[in-house]
């Protein structure tokens, strides 16, 4: 028996090594579709889907947005700036119009952690989290895995350490997660005002103080956006002191002893928590990452389209050519 | 279910390969145009690769190949439920103007072919399209039929029909499971 995935992708942490397994495999095909003259498949066909964006997206919505058109699925975009939510409207009573509407699957992405679960538990629709609060940013975990499986030919033994703003930051949870249960070992960097209190529980190898160990130890470093917010909200004292200390700069590079290749899940702030060359780098996958970010979603919907074991009674192997 | 009983052996399978690709040469081999075989995955791709060799062997030419994985092009995604993407999918180049041979082993309900049709047409538009399946088995569920047959056998629903490639299974030969009539 094949694992499926189940009517939602809501957080990494509930999912099991398999299925994660399951989702990079799929992505990994998907990829070539992008490729083609015809970057469509027929997949979807007749599937309406809602991307529903409680905060600013940009490249996460464009994503989702070009993964469901190459399935071929209907979608409707709905910010909320300019919707009936910015009148009032719950959460709850939104998602229920629009499967009044008859859609099939909600992306949503909210500044509430917590909120897709809460949603998921009360639709029939598919959900899907496209980022909620700091919780967990669960796509954006799948396309880092990916990315690095694909760049250094394994995950199992792997070191990599997340630099930056742990804290606050969704990516960096649903990297943690994801990246553990496939055998990768973990660290996290950042100044210990940006590092959760329990930083340990998460299950973290090595937690450093300084960027230079971490570059010393790992095989590739996840930086993290800093946020331009958290310097008023005082966690560091300036972007040109955070840079200097935690910066990842090519100078610092070149004393590692080996190559490291370096993520970023972007917006990047040049110059604040990486410099521009590194982030233009040879060893810089950022650009693989938003290639992989459609992939990854494709073979997210693609699973969870189908995906309902209840409704797939009709299964008999490979047997209807 | 009775004990699948052998349908082809390896020596008949190779018989039956050698008289299909003389059959492509002679219907879709002349001409100015290219001929391209596409096999559907998994074990289409096998048997397309087999053809062309013997082509090779006997008239000294080149077939471009194939491979299509019909996953995403399947019309049973909600029953059935998503099935893992077992292949790649490459068609070649030539295949705008060809003379396009889709091969598979089994030829039952016609619904993968269908897909292969629908896949086929994202890619370009062959001159012509022609179907050669290794066993024909009956049972379809669409107007559509075979060009070269290797070997036609009546398999009711329920019966299982397999073929097991060198490449793959380490063995060559067709089985047949369930009440069939040659």
């Amino acid at each position: 028996m094949s694992p499926v995935l189940g009517k939602d992708l809501l957080d990494l942490e509930s999912l099991s090594a398999e299925q994660l397994r399951l989702i990079l495999d799929t992505a990994e095909p998907f990829k070539a579709i992008s490729e083609r003259a015809i970057k469509k498949v027929p997949v979807l066909r007749g599937k309406t889907i809602v991307n529903l964006f409680y905060e600013n997206s940009t490249r996460t919505r464009t994503s989702f947005e070009f993964a469901e058109k190459r399935l071929s699925a209907d979608t409707v975009n709905i910010a909320v700036a300019a919707s009936s939510i910015a009148k009032g409207e719950t959460l709850v009573d939104t998602a229920r119009n629009l499967e009044a509407m008859r859609i099939d699957m909600v992306v949503i992405r909210h500044p509430a952690s917590g909120a897709p679960r809460f949603l998921a538990q009360r639709i029939e629709s598919n959900v899907v989290n496209a980022g909620d609060g700091t919780h967990e940013h669960p796509t954006q975990g799948l396309l880092d895995l990916l990315t690095l499986r694909d760049k250094c030919g394994r995950l199992e033994g792997l070191k990599v350490c997340i630099v930056g703003d742990v804290m606050h930051s969704r990516v960096a949870r649903s990297n943690i997660w994801g990246l553990r249960k496939l055998g990768a070992e973990v660290a996290v960097c950042g100044p210990r005002s940006l590092l959760p209190a329990a930083i340990e529980s998460l299950g973290v190898h090595h937690v450093f103080a300084r960027v230079e160990q971490a570059i010393e130890w790992a095989d590739a470093l996840n930086v993290l956006r800093l946020q331009l917010e958290r310097m008023q909200a005082g966690y560091i004292p300036s972007l040109r002191e955070y840079n200097r200390v935690f910066g990842v700069s090519r100078a610092r590079l070149e004393r590692a002893p080996k190559d490291l290749v370096i993520l970023h899940p972007g917006p990047i702030n040049r110059g604040v928590e990486i410099d521009s060359d590194v982030a233009d780098g040879p060893h810089s996958v950022i650009l693989d990452q938003v290639t992989n970010g459609v992939a990854v979603r494709m073979a997210v919907l693609y699973l969870l389209a189908g995906g309902r074991p209840e409704l797939a009674t009709a299964a008999q192997g490979g047997d209807s050519r | 279910m009775p004990a699948p009983r052998p349908l082809l052996d390896a020596k008949a399978m190779e018989r039956t390969l050698k008289r299909m690709a003389d059959q492509i040469v002679e219907l879709y081999g002349g001409g100015d145009r290219p001929l391209v075989l596409v096999g559907i995955q998994r074990r289409g791709v096998q048997l397309a690769n087999r053809l062309a060799r013997i082509i090779k062997e006997h008239e000294g030419l080149d077939v471009p190949q194939g491979a299509l994985d019909i996953t995403l092009y399947r019309d049973d995604l909600q029953t059935v439920g998503p099935r893992p993407l077992v292949g790649a999918t490459d068609v070649p180049w030539q295949l705008e103007g060809s003379n396009c041979v889709i091969v598979d082993d089994v030829l039952y309900t016609g619904r993968t072919v269908r897909a292969a049709l629908d896949e086929l047409a994202d890619f370009g538009r062959p001159a012509r399209i022609a179907l050669a399946v290794l066993v024909d088995r009956g049972g379809r569920e669409l107007p559509i039929q075979p060009d070269i047959v290797g070997k036609t056998v009546d398999v009711p629903r329920g019966g299982r029909v397999d073929v097991q490639v060198v490449e793959l299974d380490g063995t060559d030969g067709v089985t047949v499971q369930g009440g069939a009539t040659a």
